[in-house]
């Protein structure tokens, strides 16, 4: 397996569009440090650009990334490699790749401003280890979609589409829960629904973090209680490592009765 | 060496392989014949474990194949149509596969043979389909393994490398190794194998030599015998 790992990453590495991604974030952390004052209100800022493109790029790079390389795989399948190892290889070839353009490309700047002197270190380690989970879990799920889906446009639209409804249109939905049943107590559910989401509970424990939790008032309370503590953040980290390991497990279950 | 029980596989609705019975004894030559879509691919595949049969049980050289991918380092193979990762040079698909099987000095006596040295340094995605299966052929003979599987390995070849093929092919025959292959090329055929494996809507019609063949139809040349087997089946 780490032969084919090594093989992808470093296909990707040569790829232009790794540059770009690592280009974008450099960019990004720059101009945010040097030119804004204010470290919490960057790290609010990166953290909402984390939370939505993130998983856009590991839902994209991973279908597009599956779907270039088919001839790759076919060639693979035929030598003496196990399948789990050719997936699995792939699937880590390009979600590292994108971990470490995210990684250098926001780091790079942050020691430069001299974050390890900083009080922000905590906030911003969380910041990259959620946007690792997130390209963890969103490249799983973008193999997983492409694997199951011969036909490209098929394989690109359910993609984007799953990007949509958990960055976009699960918020919607919750929120309208919320509100239809405002006269129950709903701090249990909205937890639970926080939880189900990858990019919500990404985003709630960042904030909550942040201490801005006075920002979401009653159920910010309630959250505070539980995502603060350190039992929520062991059970957060739980349920984003879940969220790694169900759709990679698809992977190698998918990939053993497949057809090439 | 291979051997293949009752062998099934659906493609969605499409019953591709129904109840196949093969045996492959070691050395020689065999032929795996059929009109299009008869399930020749598919049944390399199922070998090769690319294709995961419905039912039926396939062993190669003594060893099960499901859930196993050891087996595969005794297999060379080529496949039908040469797609490789488009923005590789040749040089580095040859040191990769090499780097993931096994090492080995073969590569080279292949390179010369193919006269490949110029292309060492291009890409792939720029090679015309000739030299792709040229490339094909060095990744799939430089490894020395008892079984070849070849999936239509005259496709794009110009007269000289296919003399250089046919050869090569005998060379192999020649060490004991056994070979697998299909084509529709009949004089190819007819010129190189031992014995061949008519394959007729998902199952074996016929396995034998060639001449037992033209017995069998009252035909005089193989070509024609084996129109003689589509026309009558398909009418």
């Amino acid at each position: 397996m780490l032969k084919i790992l090594k093989y992808s990453f470093f296909d990707l590495m040569r790829s232009r569009w790794s540059y770009v991604y690592f280009a974008f974030y450099l960019l990004l952390g720059v101009v945010l440090l040097f030119l804004n004052n204010d470290l919490s209100k960057a790290v609010i800022t990166l953290m909402n650009v984390i939370i939505v493109l993130v998983p856009l790029i590991g839902t994209i790079f991973g279908v597009m990334y599956y779907y270039n390389s088919q001839e790759f795989t076919e060639l693979l399948l035929a030598q003496p490699i196990k399948r789990s190892s050719i997936f699995l290889g792939q699937y880590l070839g390009v979600a590292l790749s994108l971990s470490m353009s995210l990684i250098l490309g926001l780091g790079i700047p942050f020691v430069f401003y001299g974050l390890f002197e900083s009080s922000a270190i905590w906030d911003f380690s969380l910041l990259l280890i959620t946007g690792t989970f997130l390209t963890l879990i969103f490249t799983a799920l973008a193999f997983n979609i492409a694997l199951s889906n011969e036909n490209k446009i098929k394989g690109f639209g359910y993609a984007i589409l799953l990007w949509l409804f958990l960055a976009v249109i699960y918020d919607g939905l919750f929120l309208m829960t919320l509100i239809m049943f405002e006269d129950y107590p709903l701090d249990k559910l909205s937890l639970i629904g926080t939880m189900l989401n990858p990019i919500d509970l990404s985003r709630t424990l960042i904030l909550l973090k942040l201490d801005i939790s006075a920002l979401l008032g009653y159920t910010g309370a309630v959250f505070k209680q539980f995502f603060g503590t350190s039992f929520g953040l062991v059970v957060s980290f739980f349920m984003l490592t879940v969220w790694v390991i169900l759709p990679v497990l698809r992977i190698v279950f998918k990939a053993k009765k497949k057809d090439f | 060496m291979v051997t293949i029980q009752n062998l099934h596989k659906k493609f969605g609705k499409n019953q591709v392989l129904s109840g196949v019975d093969l045996n492959i004894s070691e050395g020689g030559i065999f032929a795996i014949l059929g009109p299009n879509g008869s399930g020749k691919t598919t049944l390399i595949k199922s070998v090769l474990g690319m294709v995961i049969p419905n039912k039926g049980d396939i062993t190669v050289l003594g060893e099960n194949i499901k859930k196993n991918s050891e087996y595969r380092h005794k297999i060379d193979y080529l496949p039908q149509i040469a797609n490789f990762p488009s923005n590789l040079k040749v040089r580095e698909l040859i040191k990769m596969i090499k780097d993931l099987r096994k090492p080995t000095d073969e590569d080279q006596r292949l390179i010369e043979l193919f006269r490949l040295e110029p292309f060492l340094d291009k890409k792939l995605g720029n090679l015309s389909g000739g030299t792709k299966q040229k490339v094909n052929l060095v990744l799939t003979f430089m490894f020395n393994s008892p079984l070849i599987i070849l999936d239509e390995p005259t496709t794009g070849l110009d007269p000289i490398s296919l003399i250089r093929l046919k050869d090569l092919i005998k060379a192999e025959k020649a060490k004991g190794k056994t070979i697998l292959i299909t084509s529709h090329i009949m004089s190819f055929v007819e010129e190189i194998s031992d014995e061949i494996v008519f394959i007729l809507e998902g199952k074996i019609y016929f396995k034998g030599p060639i001449s037992e063949l033209k017995t069998k139809t009252n035909q005089p040349d193989f070509e024609h015998a084996i129109a003689s087997i589509l026309t009558d089946n398909h009418a």
